[in-house]
């Protein structure tokens, strides 16, 4: 599966997809990067005329990129991806530098295992300075919608 | 029970949740309907039962661990067959 296939099997869509480009695939990690436009939803509110991007929002990247287009890169086979839904189950995550409207981040995941239908990750944030502005670790789920 | 019953004990209570105590765990506890361990949690469990017997947990066989008596079956199954 190539990284376009990725992006567009992504589950997401415009307010709440924060990926643009998977950089690397491999079966242990990945690399994508996301651009905050500047008129994002969140900033009107967060915070009042001091728009800053939220953590939860960093978080969110981090497993869209990290977790879920690892996911659907481990997974790699379509139809079985149709039969399936993902949850964020774990997340450890601290927060070092902002990020700001309009900037540009690059997150980067290293799998730690991939084992009866959980992914955990390492995951890490960095802005185009390369300065890391996010580090920790997350966990998805895959289920079988036939399980329900 | 064997001797592993307070090894899968220790390693159980670990991935409880808040409002399920140590002292609930009994063999017939069923791991997800009764000590509410949710299905992320129940594949931690079953790492550190890999890490600490030195086994390995197949996919078919994580379904057959529903309560600690049968996950100690598996555990035991395992390990003799070493």
């Amino acid at each position: 599966m190539n990284t376009e296939q990725i992006i567009s099997i992504l589950p997401y869509d415009d307010p709440f997809l924060f990926v643009d480009e998977i950089e690397e695939v491999q079966g242990t990690g990945v690399r994508g990067n996301y651009t905050f436009p500047k008129n994002s939803f969140f900033y009107k509110g967060h915070f009042k005329n001091n728009p800053i991007t939220p953590g939860v929002i960093l978080t969110e990247c981090c497993a869209q990129i990290g977790l879920v287009s690892l996911g659907i890169f481990l997974i790699g086979d379509e139809s079985r991806l149709l039969e399936t839904k993902i949850a964020l189950v774990q997340s450890t995550m601290e927060f070092f530098e902002p990020v700001l409207p309009g900037e540009k981040v690059v997150v980067q995941s290293k799998k730690l295992y991939y084992r009866f239908g959980k992914l955990k990750c390492k995951v890490m944030m960095q802005n185009v300075q390369g300065v890391i502005v996010c580090s920790g670790e997350l966990s998805g789920m895959i289920y079988d919608k036939r399980d329900e | 029970m064997n001797s592993h019953y307070e090894e899968l004990k220790n390693i159980i209570k670990i991935y409880l949740p808040e409002d399920v105590s140590v002292d609930e765990i009994t063999p017939n506890s069923h791991l997800i309907n009764e000590l509410n361990i949710n299905s992320a949690n129940l594949v931690d469990v079953v790492l550190d039962v890999e890490d600490h017997f030195d086994i390995t947990i197949e996919d078919d066989e994580i379904e057959k661990m529903d309560t600690v008596a049968s996950a100690l079956e598996v555990i035991d199954s395992k390990i003799n067959t070493k």
